[in-house]
């Protein structure tokens, strides 16, 4: 064995369904105790790769080891030591909170001792112990989260694969969820998490973006925004907030020393050549938005992301 | 087989949540057993009949109660013109149309052979059937009652019992086994059971994967180490636990309410009992590891219900089948069970004296296992 082996790690993993390449020879390597943060677009093949890193899904080609196990071949060891949450509530809606927590305890052979230990542990972690006799179908949409996040916690898990845990539910909750993530992996749990939230992936030490079934960006956040690819030499980024956002984005698209132009929100991201500063930005609108204020940015991960993903598309005429 | 207690102990409390299961498990076959057990009766009676009576003297009258006393016929209707009489037969108030000829009792006397015309609704060919030969027996009877009759008068006899009396030349002597009667309720009713079994335990086990794919469940049980064997045995035993109290209460029922002893080994008869539940279990996990949906598993648990209705000897006798169905249906469960409730609760029949349908049913439920174990993988593909 080598000196500290990366928890979960794939080597040109691939998975085909019929005519469709879900998941494009993906290589990525997480260290233990990581929050992994996974993103990219609907049916860009997140949920594909999570289900080959449980195990429930044969790679077509390629590997994947989580735990130094196998994924296809030693698939039974593996689950054994991970926790999964899928994107949509996937426990027993006619079960109890508590039967919900018990049959999984049992499903892993928890002892009734550990079983009992565990239960209290996870009840005070997620906070349910006063909700123990309510139906699972009748938990409100962070509740569900909770409850699912504990069962699969039950049995001490030493990597958790979350698809998409704060997708529909409200920000309170999802600050939450969050919350419970960190004080996880404080305690050493590798996390494979999917989102869609930008500041959920700001908060990860690692993350990764896939898009039309290739990872195109895995690294540390800080890493990623020093990407030569997002931010090449002799460039600059700008952020410009003016009132007529949509008329300035046309107006320096137009311009040729501007490379990428991006609405975020009420505010544009532009990257340009060094030689156009944020004074030059200005004359250039002339006006075009309303009184422009600009002012230079280092790249938030959204352009990261929005950058890579706008070369990728280029270069393979997506 | 990791993974069975908690398997066990879950679907339990899904039963427990879920009344209607135990609706479905026994008061529906209970309905159904009565229902069906008194609907189905094979033994055809009350015929009903239309008599045009153009003689209407006391030979005529004679031949009306002799149509009745057949129990056969039943006489709804005496019609006195052609046109009452046709209408009668076309618009199937009357299966049967009986027509006596105005000089029926004349011809009688005369000792001139009499003609009676008896038209048959033949569009359902087993009352078609049976009006028939009712019609040939019951002409014979009147004749050889009036041939002894005129050989009394004229001390002529074909043959002559011990006592010296008049007497037919050839006597058959029929006795019928086990069912005397001919109550065709104890015929349906034991086989009721095993198709009410069937039928219940192939639909309740039918839903038992699918559900959970549907309901996302199962992916979540797939990232367990649970065992397959585990799982499908976790959902297999409640079912079969329910599926063998719902047969003690139709057996109750066949009992008491249709009053059809168990001649056999009741012990004998839970065993086989269990052994089929096994195997109609199995036929559901089957279906419910083929089919993706809920609907995609009704549509195959009718497939499947439909030939152990059919073919199995429940209807129709398997000896009158053409060859090909004949040997197919020895490959259904529900032809080896039925052979071996109407066994043991008709004839009393032993363990080996049906253990060619025993041996067969059990490697029925080996197979039926055995090919849903293989075709269940953990896997989403």
């Amino acid at each position: 064995m080598t000196a500290a082996p990366a928890t979960i790690e794939t080597r040109e993993i691939s998975r085909r369904f019929g005519a469709l390449l879900a998941v494009d020879s993906v290589t990525l390597s997480v260290p233990r105790g990581a929050i992994f943060g996974f993103l990219g677009p609907n049916g860009s093949g997140k949920s594909t790769l999570i289900r080959m890193l449980c195990g429930v899904l044969r790679p077509t080609s390629g590997s994947g080891r989580v735990l130094g196990c196998d994924v296809a071949r030693d698939s039974e060891a593996v689950k054994r030591r991970i926790g999964y949450m899928s994107q949509k509530f996937s426990l027993y809606g006619d079960l109890s909170v508590l039967e919900n927590l018990e049959f999984y305890g049992r499903i892993y052979g928890l002892s009734r001792q550990r079983l009992a230990q565990r239960r209290a542990e996870l009840l005070a972690l997620v906070s349910m112990s006063d909700r123990l006799a309510q139906l699972g179908a009748t938990l409100s949409g962070g509740w569900k989260q909770r409850l699912a996040l504990a069962c699969a916690l039950i049995h001490e898990p030493e990597v958790l694969f979350l698809d998409e845990p704060t997708a529909g539910i409200d920000p309170v909750a999802r600050r939450d969820l969050w919350d419970l993530l960190f004080e996880l992996a404080s305690r050493g749990v590798t996390m494979f998490v999917t989102t869609h939230y930008m500041d959920e992936a700001e908060r990860c030490t690692h993350v990764g973006y896939i898009y039309a079934s290739r990872l195109i960006a895995f690294g540390r956040p800080d890493e990623l925004k020093r990407n030569p690819d997002v931010t090449p030499a002799g460039t600059v980024r700008h952020e410009i907030g003016c009132r007529e956002p949509a008329k300035a984005l046309r107006t320096l698209r137009g311009d040729a020393r501007v490379r990428d132009a991006t609405l975020f929100g009420e505010t544009l991201h532009v990257l340009s050549d060094r030689a156009m500063d944020a004074a030059e930005i200005g004359r250039v609108l002339g006006g075009a938005g309303g009184e422009a204020s600009v002012r230079e940015i280092s790249p938030s991960l959204e352009d990261v992301f929005v950058t890579l993903s706008r070369a990728e598309a280029r270069r393979r005429r997506l | 087989m990791n993974g069975l207690w908690a398997i066990l102990l879950k679907e339990f409390a899904h039963i427990r949540r879920e009344p209607s299961t135990l609706f479905f498990a026994f008061v529906v076959p209970v309905l159904q057993m009565t229902i069906f057990g008194y609907a189905i009766d094979t033994k055809i009676e009350h015929v009903s009949t239309v008599v045009l009576d153009l003689d209407g003297r006391e030979e005529s009258r004679r031949l009306i109660e002799a149509l009745n006393n057949t129990r056969t016929y039943r006489v709804d209707a005496l019609v006195s013109d052609d046109a009452a009489f046709e209408r009668a037969i076309r618009s199937g108030r009357a299966k049967v149309g009986v027509r006596i000829p105005p000089d029926f009792s004349e011809q009688l006397l005369r000792s001139q052979r009499a003609t009676v015309q008896v038209l048959i609704d033949g569009s359902n060919s087993n009352i078609a059937t049976t009006a028939l030969s009712t019609s040939h027996l019951l002409g014979l009877n009147l004749s050889l009652r009036r041939a002894r009759l005129f050989a009394e008068t004229a001390q002529l006899a074909v043959a002559r019992d011990p006592a010296g009396a008049f007497a037919l030349p050839i006597e058959m002597r029929p006795r019928l086994l086990y069912n005397p009667d001919l109550i065709s309720a104890r015929f349906f009713v034991p086989a009721l059971v095993g198709i009410i079994l069937q039928l219940v335990t192939l639909f309740l086990t039918s839903f038992a994967i699918v559900r959970e794919r549907e309901l996302g469940t199962l992916e979540q049980l797939f990232v367990t180490p649970v065992g397959r064997g585990g799982l499908l045995l976790g959902k297999l035993v409640p079912y079969a636990v329910l599926g063998f109290l719902e047969s003690l209460i139709i057996l109750l029922v066949m009992v008491f309410v249709f009053g059809v002893p168990i001649r056999g080994s009741i012990v004998t008869l839970l065993v086989m009992i269990l052994l089929f539940l096994v195997t109609a279990l199995g036929l559901g996990l089957l279906v419910s590891t083929v089919a993706r949906t809920q609907l995609q598993a009704i549509q195959f648990a009718f497939i499947v219900m439909l030939p152990s209705i059919l073919l199995s000897g429940f209807m129709f006798p398997r000896e009158s089948m053409p060859l090909p169905i004949y040997l197919l249906t020895y490959a259904i469960p529900a032809t080896h069970f039925l052979e071996i409730l109407r066994g043991v609760i008709l004839r009393g029949a032993s363990i080996a004296e049906l253990l060619p349908h025993i041996l067969a049913l059990a490697v029925c439920c080996v197979v039926i296992l055995a090919l849903s174990l293989l075709r269940f993988r953990k896997q989403l593909d």
